[in-house]
């Protein structure tokens, strides 16, 4: 059937609905033809919400903590006058709190929530089947095999990055950061007493400092491959990925 | 057996000053006003404890600072109570005589006195980089200490190693915990340590017969709990946000925060910024000069004493933080931004083969 034909079998009445559905965006027969796209449930409303907590306590914290290292231009007036270092480790310090909590948090989920909840927290490193699928994914961002397999939850890389990539890294900054916290706070503090051992552990408090900062890396590192495998994902993949994070509902194609 | 204040009153400290200096080291071990009487009972009814100081591999900055304690009641009243029996660098006697002292005080007071060490033993070649009276330093070291009641590690060579045990120390100078592992070792840590901490701490161990608390790594809480930025008479320069940027600049005559300047104000344990120096005259930050953490362990090799961000060294390159992270970020940034671009190309490859074979499939049709 060409277009000419398709134009001349076109009712008045159906030219009419075509000019409001662009319009108004209400068009039932667009509807009626578009594909059946099946959806479901992976990510509960706590899991969301701790991620985009998340997102904004990580930036916080990497931006801040870049300045903590390396400060920028002297402030002019009175030291009365100017509270920017003090500001800036507030932040700091409440965005570190909050990244501990919620993690906490996350990891009571993980036991109440749905098995899509765990993936975050465990891999199943000895099934040869994880493998097998970890190994068709690196294929295919090795634009080896024209398409990858449909995955409801983490594809097994993801889940692999998302434990050692984010919550290794996520671990380590929140027990060394409240070791460094705990300087601070003074010896007999709670997070002096509970992580005073980490300091002994790298040496002193200078090296303490460095690895801190190098982990501020790591965690950038993270956020870019992150941010980077979700969208591309979302485009050339085969589930939906930002919008999941948004609405809970994985959709295919 | 004399007691400390029988050595006071023998050496012309009258009664009152006596007083004076119980309370003053109450004051400076941090403790309650209602403790001064049991520091001047302690200190009247105890038979004094013995110290005997050892040199090892060190420059002696550990005694020229306990000389200069600067309260004249402080300094007067250590060195004449303390029975410094035997120090190579303080006492008369030399030679055999010196060594005969050493000898006759282990054994009278076996088990009973404090061994006090400044600088360490290297312990590479069997010792032979540090002899005294004919034999490695190392060996004395072991032999004195075997009898001690607990030993007081001066200084940051005693502590830590310091500038011998810096890389690539050849004589592998040791700090003391690391040769001797069965008595109580107090460190007290610093380049040299200030000479007020020093009293005090001895002072503390004399009075009360005991080790003072010690904080992890075995420096006593009450001198080496906080860090020197806790204290600092510039922290509101650094709350502030106000930096020196280079070292003849308006901040600097300000007296602005030296952060930025590599000062190792914030991780370096020390009184400095509170005790402060020659009769608290001053200390390093407020000459305007940043800390360099000489209390800290292996402060020599953490790179320039002028950077804020310092070396990694078990990458084993001169970098820092930045430099490895920002570098792996960027390479990493860089491959995303690689694959990105062939996933677009492959893409487009891909839909414009679909579109070919399309439209030859229906042109076949």
């Amino acid at each position: 059937m060409s277009a000419a034909s398709t134009t001349q079998t076109l009712t008045a009445q159906e030219l009419a609905q075509r000019r409001l559905a662009s319009i108004t965006g209400v068009d039932a027969s667009g509807v009626r033809r578009a594909q059946n796209i099946k959806a479901i449930y992976v990510y509960e409303v706590p899991v969301r919400i701790w991620h985009w907590i998340n997102v904004a306590a990580i930036l916080t914290l990497c931006i801040t903590g870049y300045f903590i290292g390396k400060p920028p231009p002297t402030m002019p007036g009175e030291a009365s006058a100017n509270y920017l270092m003090g500001y800036i480790r507030f932040a700091h310090f409440a965005s570190g709190y909050i990244l501990a909590v919620g993690l906490l948090g996350r990891a009571y989920w993980a036991l109440v929530g749905n098995h899509h909840a765990r993936e975050l927290f465990s891999v199943p490193i000895f099934q040869k089947a994880y493998w097998r699928e970890a190994l068709n994914m690196v294929r295919w961002y090795m634009f080896l095999i024209p398409k990858p397999n449909q995955y409801v939850g983490h594809n097994p890389l993801a889940r692999l990055v998302m434990f050692s990539g984010f919550l290794l890294t996520a671990t380590y900054m929140i027990i060394t950061g409240l070791a460094l916290y705990g300087e601070g706070a003074q010896m007999g503090s709670w997070q002096e007493r509970m992580f005073g051992w980490v300091i002994v552990l790298f040496g002193t408090s200078q090296d303490l400092h460095t690895w801190h900062r190098l982990g501020m890396w790591a965690m950038v590192i993270f956020i870019t491959v992150h941010v980077y495998a979700a969208i591309r994902e979302d485009i050339m993949g085969r589930q939906s990925m930002v919008s999941t994070m948004i609405s809970g509902h994985r959709t295919f194609k | 057996m004399e007691t400390f204040y029988e050595v006071m009153r023998r050496k012309g400290i009258s009664r009152r000053s006596f007083l004076k200096y119980c309370s003053l080291t109450a004051t400076s071990l941090g403790l309650a006003p209602s403790f001064i009487p049991h520091i001047a009972h302690a200190m009247e009814n105890k038979p004094r404890t013995p110290v005997l100081w050892l040199h090892g591999l060190e420059c002696t900055c550990c005694t020229e600072s306990f000389i200069r304690s600067a309260h004249p009641l402080a300094k007067d009243v250590v060195l004449s109570m303390l029975s410094l029996d035997y120090d190579d660098t303080l006492m008369a006697a030399a030679g055999h005589q010196a060594e005969a002292i050493l000898e006759e005080i282990m054994t009278q007071y076996k088990g009973k006195y404090i061994l006090a060490v400044e600088g360490n033993p290297p312990l590479n070649e069997d010792g032979m980089f540090c002899i005294q009276s004919g034999k490695p330093f190392v060996e004395k070291l072991k032999r004195v200490a075997k009898d001690s009641k607990a030993i007081i590690a001066w200084g940051s060579c005693a502590s830590w190693g310091c500038v011998q045990a810096a890389k690539p120390n050849p004589t592998q100078a040791t700090p003391i915990h690391k040769v001797i592992t069965d008595k109580p070792i107090i460190k007290v840590p610093g380049c040299p340590p200030i000479p007020e901490v020093m009293t005090g701490v001895i002072t503390y161990m004399l009075t009360f017969d005991r080790v003072p608390e010690l904080d992890r790594q075995g420096r006593p809480k009450m001198f080496y709990s906080q860090r020197i930025h806790d204290k600092c008479y510039r922290r509101p320069h650094f709350d502030a946000g106000q930096f020196v940027e280079s070292w003849d600049d308006e901040s600097a005559r300000k007296g602005y925060c030296l952060y930025k300047m590599g000062c190792k104000g914030p991780t370096t344990y020390n009184a400095c910024s509170t005790v402060q120096w020659n009769e608290g005259t001053s200390f390093p930050i407020k000459a305007g000069h940043g800390c360099i953490g000489c209390s800290e362990e292996g402060f020599w090799d953490r790179g320039s004493f002028y950077d804020r961000l310092t070396n990694i060294r078990q990458f084993g390159i001169e970098s820092n933080a930045d430099k490895v992270g920002g570098t792996a970020a960027a390479i990493v940034g860089a491959t995303v931004a690689a694959h990105a671009a062939i996933s677009v190309a492959k893409r487009a490859r891909d839909n414009a083969a679909a579109r070919k074979q399309a439209a030859s499939a229906s042109n076949n049709a």
